[in-house]
């Protein structure tokens, strides 16, 4: 049980950087952070004690596997972590041409 | 963006052609061996990048390679529907069945349909990931002229 | 097991709250990579080869697209210590940050320890999967047979991010 709540801690370390940082890239670190979190713990809870990995080898069939269910869903989701945090990056170098900051609070102050 | 000596020159030729054996061995041997689409085309990505970044820009012709890279990835993409519309084709009208012959567990042509989404999705996952690295080194290099 | 991956987590917060006070933003993209490399370790140690090789590459590459958009910008961190609103920014943060905590407290109540057979669904999946799709590989037989549509909407967002990234960062005419 102490695994799922650390995982938890760290889950709020990164939205406490998404509510308090002003600079642009910190934000887009703390995204991420929030995201691996969220991935171990799908994994965690798929995973059984003494299992194998999930490649069934033909010549012993009947054994006892790692979920394969959330390993899945985890691997979809960390092609679209990278696909977040690119689009996000692409964001952040257009507005430090244009306003030479990363700050938000001084983005949202210059208007046109 | 200036490229690096010539010891690194010499050493990303030689690494990013081992690169890409190994990351088109993980998209073949998807359905084996840990690994599948994803890994491999994101391995064929690094190779690429790898090259990109000891050559330095401007040994390369960058806007022929984002059209190279942007061009192969759509047309990967577009081959993936198509193969998953071709299933409405034969027998069952279900879209996305896996109708091609499943053979022998453990040898590398079984699991039906499956190594060829692998080999698409690979070359997609490629393309993309070029494109937004390309896409940021011409920025970079348009915006500092 | 669990005393392993709780120590590594142990790293993995100390490095999330360093990269979060980091004063050069090159420092602060470093310690994001000790998040997502123990985050390797841990899949590997949680029997999951698959995600081990896709989440080290995919981190490799996004701290390269991230040092290639910081390297030409000022790195320095202008952030004054303590003005009102960021006080009341922080102390609205721990309070919702308590009540967060106690209802995830609540919700996993009902989870067995780790290790058990929580997921009831994963045996019809395991135990027909090499003759229904025949794969050896099963997270791949479950990807692209049984859940295929979750694949070709990543595959789509993939596509649609790269294409995202080209429209904003085209240049024309600015000359």
């Amino acid at each position: 049980m102490i695994v799922y709540i650390l995982c938890f801690v760290l889950f709020l370390v990164g939205l406490y950087g998404v509510i308090t940082r002003r600079n642009l890239i910190k934000i887009a670190i703390s995204l991420s952070i929030m995201e691996f979190s969220i991935f171990l713990i799908l994994v965690l809870i798929g995973y059984i004690d003494s299992g194998l990995a999930p490649i069934v080898d033909p010549g012993t069939p009947a054994q006892v596997y790692v979920d394969p269910l959330p390993q899945a869903m985890v691997l979809t989701a960390i092609v679209i972590g990278l696909a977040t945090t690119a689009m996000l990056m692409a964001i952040a170098i257009r507005l430090y041409r244009k306003y030479k900051t990363f700050d938000i609070r001084e983005i949202n102050n210059l208007r046109g | 963006m200036k490229g690096m000596s010539i010891i690194v020159k010499k050493v990303a030729q030689l690494m990013a052609g081992l690169i890409f054996m190994y990351g088109i061995y993980i998209i073949l041997h998807g359905h084996l061996t840990p690994g599948g689409g994803f890994a491999g085309g994101a391995i064929i990505a690094g190779a690429f990048i790898l090259l990109i970044l000891a050559f330095g820009s401007s040994a390369l012709n960058l806007k022929k390679e984002i059209a190279g890279s942007s061009n192969t990835e759509s047309i990967a993409i577009l081959m993936v529907v198509v193969l998953a519309l071709m299933a409405l084709l034969f027998g069952t009208k279900i879209f996305f069945l896996n109708y091609l012959p499943k053979g022998e567990p453990g040898e590398l042509l079984s699991a039906g349909v499956i190594p060829l989404y692998n080999i698409f999705i690979g070359i997609e996952v490629a393309g993309a990931i070029l494109t937004i690295f390309l896409a940021l080194v011409i920025f970079k290099e348009e915006s500092s002229k | 097991m669990e005393l392993t991956i709780s120590i590594i987590l142990g790293f993995m917060i100390i490095g999330a709250i360093y990269a979060l006070h980091a004063k050069d933003l090159l420092s602060a993209v470093i310690a994001m990579g000790i998040v997502g490399y123990g985050l390797v370790i841990c899949f590997l140690l949680l029997k999951a080869p698959d995600l081990a090789i896709v989440q080290i590459v995919v981190e490799t590459i996004t701290l390269v697209i991230m040092v290639a958009v910081i390297l030409d910008s000022t790195r320095k961190e202008v952030e004054p210590a303590f003005d009102r609103r960021s006080l009341l920014n922080r102390i609205a943060g721990f309070i919702i940050f308590a009540g967060l905590f106690y209802f995830f407290l609540l919700a996993i109540e009902n989870l067995d320890p780790l290790g058990m057979h929580s997921l009831g669904m994963a045996d019809s999946y395991v135990n027909g999967a090499v003759e229904l799709t025949g794969s050896v590989n099963l997270v791949s037989g479950v990807l692209f047979d049984f859940r295929a549509y979750d694949t070709l909407g990543e595959a789509v967002i993939l596509y649609t991010a790269a294409l995202g990234v080209l429209t904003l960062l085209r240049m024309k005419g600015k000359k």
